[in-house]
């Protein structure tokens, strides 16, 4: 009746998961009672749960990402205190749940934090940048957000419900496959991330054809600001590698659940192929989440220093290189597993060639700075930070692309140094650089300074003293996800890496209490003109937050940094104080759709997890008939009256105008 | 949301999205690729079983018969065309095919090679016996 699923799956031995686990339940519980008691259940069903508007997914998605932070980085947390404790002992943690907390760590900050952060920072930004209303597929967008959360639901009830895999963030076979992990784990690793890579692919389809097909009058490709060029760059990597992992889990689990040999080590499977396809897909995936943050840079830092991006056209060519390099050096994830010198030395080459679009990028955001009028605000402290960092981690990179240095530095602590100082230099500064940017477009106040610049020097200073040693321990040879150690040598380092992890989160609760300080004083960090930072796109252009339909008239643009022109236009000119004709504005209607789907398709993954053949079965209907009822629809948009248009877009003008008028003034 | 796409720099048509054709063009269109697509697919299997031509052309027949199979499908039924409404659509077709190309060479290039300095199991058992 229920598979493979009795009681001995809820670990009532193991007290850590058991606690977090019912502290979770019981604030879910508790935030799910206060909504419902004080009757903001239908305002949440309405406006945001079954919502198309891309904003509000785009909000949705980066508060996905910042619960799933706080839980891949409570694992950090505790990896970092067991590999102080554990030497020459077993340290807190048992080996089983040591192995579990470094594969889910690396899955859900990947999958589920860095992903979605830079899909709903694209999400948010990018039809506004283009100056048109909404996304291409509204509802699929929808859909896309609700899969990819139904992905780290799956991954959160492993931790009461069963296991996680002990395998590592890639599940590398034959320790994935049937014989070596026969428990749940690696099943929830792989069907989380297949629901959710369907998500991704959905998300990636929508972007790429938003900027291809949607952009406002006059907007020519090379007028787009940065931030959509990496955009389409990165969307298109996704469309192109995404297949690649589907493919790759699915062939796993075909191993798994129908005695298929793919990856297995008799009856003619091949275990290195799956090395080979994994990183196919696992290199593109790192420059789909860093081309977004190279776009985010590029916006902060020409708006903060009050210049024109230098080098817009090299810093396009350098996206798109990028985009087509990403594709030819996969190999370099596994050069000591024995291709020989001549594969080596191409992937190397190609390795070290990527470096060199990126160190162009640099170079144009320093030139950017330079003889400009520097604000350091927040957004901007992060880019520098960010420059700094990701320079340093670079040069890391470009040293472990070269074959020879590899094999003295495969899987130590050095690589696990290297990328974190790649991923959270690069992705993760950059996402929060665009979080404290766009915070005021999506929600109309500005972020607290003060918390803000706490926030990033205890990040930034945590992270070098938790990373630097990394890079130290694994010169002295420590191999990375070692649960326990006897090498006095190594012991300082993790020491001091502990201490750096304990600055991290400092770093953290600075944040959170920065959104809680700017919530409760949001009257005084209101922004009434759209455009707090002198901005220089599109999305300045419109009041903040945005009205639905984003802008009451699709702008024209002139020029690259359109908002910017718009502006100094206006203050020679003055506004033309004529009433534009407003007309009548379609929009697309809300669906449930997109939570409906998957609300069925978690069903079906728990079910095919367990093994409950009845209950895939429904959920597989469930699915495929809320598709069917969809595609099915009459209405799809309602009309928004020219009136309440004119209404909206009055206000927001009026505002405007007073802002021009002061800036004239000075 | 149909009014807001001011589309710049011609018209861009989708795959599959026809231009302006009565129905019997498009009929005529659709039954001019199915017959070549069966007649090319008649060809090879004809080709792969036979003696009438030097055996070691007919590897070299069937990826050409593949190949114009490949096309028979862009041309009739996807609609690629190289006039300026399909730019976007050759791109992206190439940009896939770069793709493929890269993915698919560089696995058989690499796992020749993996093979080569480190042959899988089954292949050492053979080896030994």
């Amino acid at each position: 009746m229920l598979g493979k699923l009795d009681w001995s799956a809820i670990p009532f031995d193991q007290p850590i998961p058991l606690v977090a686990g019912a502290v979770v339940l019981v604030a879910i519980l508790a935030v799910l009672i206060w909504v419902v008691v004080k009757g903001h259940l239908p305002y949440l069903w309405h406006e945001w749960i079954t919502s198309v508007d891309h904003k509000r997914i785009g909000v949705m998605y980066i508060l996905l990402a910042s619960v799933m932070l706080l839980r891949g980085g409570s694992d950090a947390i505790m990896m970092r205190i067991q590999q102080a404790v554990a030497y020459q002992s077993q340290g807190y943690l048992p080996p089983e749940h040591y192995n579990q907390i470094f594969s889910a760590h690396g899955t859900i900050m990947i999958f589920f934090v860095a992903m979605p952060f830079v899909i709903g920072l694209m999400n948010l930004v990018v039809p506004l940048q283009l100056g048109v209303r909404d996304v291409a597929f509204p509802t699929l967008n929808s859909v896309g957000f609700w899969l990819t959360a139904t992905g780290a639901l799956l991954v959160n009830i492993s931790l009461v419900v069963g296991e996680f895999a002990r395998t590592g963030w890639l599940a590398f076979p034959p320790l994935s496959g049937l014989s070596y992990s026969p428990g749940v784990g690696v099943d929830y690793y792989a069907w989380s991330l297949q629901i959710s890579g369907v998500g991704t692919l959905v998300a990636g389809i929508n972007l790429v054809t938003t900027v291809l097909k949607l952009r406002t009058r006059g907007m020519n490709y090379l007028r787009m600001p940065m931030f959509c060029w990496t955009t389409l760059a990165s969307n298109l990597l996704i469309v192109a590698a995404f297949p690649i992992l589907t493919a790759t889990l699915a062939m796993l689990l075909l191993d798994r659940y129908l005695g298929f040999h793919f990856f297995t080590n008799e009856a003619g499977g091949n275990v290195m192929m799956f090395m080979n396809l994994i990183w196919a897909w696992g290199h593109p995936e790192v420059y789909i989440l860093v081309l977004p943050a190279f776009g985010i840079f590029s916006e902060v830092v020409s708006t903060f220093s009050g210049k024109a991006l230098f080098g817009y056209r090299s810093m396009v060519l350098a996206t798109m290189a990028i985009c087509v390099v990403s594709f030819m050096v996969w190999l370099h994830h596994f050069f000591t597993m024995g291709a020989g010198p001549d594969v080596n030395a191409i992937f190397g080459i190609a390795s070290m060639i990527i470096a060199i679009p990126t160190g162009v990028k640099i170079y144009n955001w320093l030139f950017t700075m330079y003889g400009g009028r520097i604000r350091f605000a927040t957004p901007m402290l992060w880019s520098v930070g960010f420059m700094v960092t990701f320079i340093i981690g670079g040069l890391t990179g470009v040293l472990v692309a070269v074959p020879p240095a590899d094999f003295m530095l495969h899987n130590s602590m050095f690589l696990v140094a290297h990328f974190h100082n790649v991923i959270i230099g690069g992705v993760l500064f950059g996402a929060f650089a665009g979080f404290e940017y766009w915070f005021p477009k999506a929600f109309g106040f500005r972020l607290d300074e003060r918390w803000g610049k706490a926030a990033f020097w205890f990040t930034f200073t945590g992270f070098y003293v938790t990373f630097m040693p990394l890079y130290i321990a694994g010169m002295l040879g420590m191999t990375r996800r070692l649960q326990h150690y006897d090498v006095a040598a190594w012991r300082p380092w993790m020491i001091v890496a502990a201490v750096g992890m304990a600055v991290l989160t400092i770093g953290v609760i600075c944040q959170i209490m920065q959104l809680v300080v700017s919530i409760r004083n949001r009257e005084a960090l209101r922004d009434r003109t759209g455009d707090p930072w002198d901005g220089r796109s599109l999305e300045w252009a419109t009041s903040s937050p945005p009205p639905v339909f984003n802008f009451a008239f699709n702008p024209d643009v002139r020029g690259e940094d359109a908002y910017w022109d718009m502006k100094i236009h206006a203050r020679q000119q003055s506004f033309e104080h004529e009433e534009p004709e407003y007309q009548d504005i379609e929009m697309p209607r809300n669906s449930p759709t997109g939570f409906v789907c998957a609300f069925f398709a978690s069903i079906m993954g728990f079910a095919l997890i367990w093994h409950i053949w009845w209950m895939v079965i429904l959920g597989g209907i469930g699915a495929f008939a809320t598709f069917v009822v969809f595609a099915w629809r009459d209405h799809d948009e309602y009309v928004i009256p020219a009136a309440e248009v004119a209404h909206i877009d009055r206000v927001n003008l009026e505002e405007r105008r007073s802002l021009v008028s002061m800036a004239g003034a000075v | 949301m149909s009014d807001q796409t001011h589309i710049p720099a011609g018209h861009d048509l989708a795959p599959g999205e026809e231009e302006q054709h009565s129905v019997g063009e498009r009929i005529l269109g659709y039954v001019v690729g199915l017959v070549l697509a069966l007649l090319l697919t008649a060809t090879s299997f004809f080709i792969a079983g036979t003696d009438l031509v030097w055996q070691p052309s007919i590897p070299v027949a069937l990826i050409v018969l593949a190949i114009a199979q490949m096309g028979v499908h862009l041309v009739f039924f996807l609609h690629i065309t190289t006039g300026p409404d399909n730019t976007n659509n050759v791109l992206a077709l190439a940009f896939g095919l770069l793709v493929v190309f890269l993915v698919v060479g560089g696995t058989v290039w690499i796992m020749s090679h993996l093979n080569g300095n480190m042959p899988p199991m089954d292949q050492i058992m053979r080896m030994r016996t």
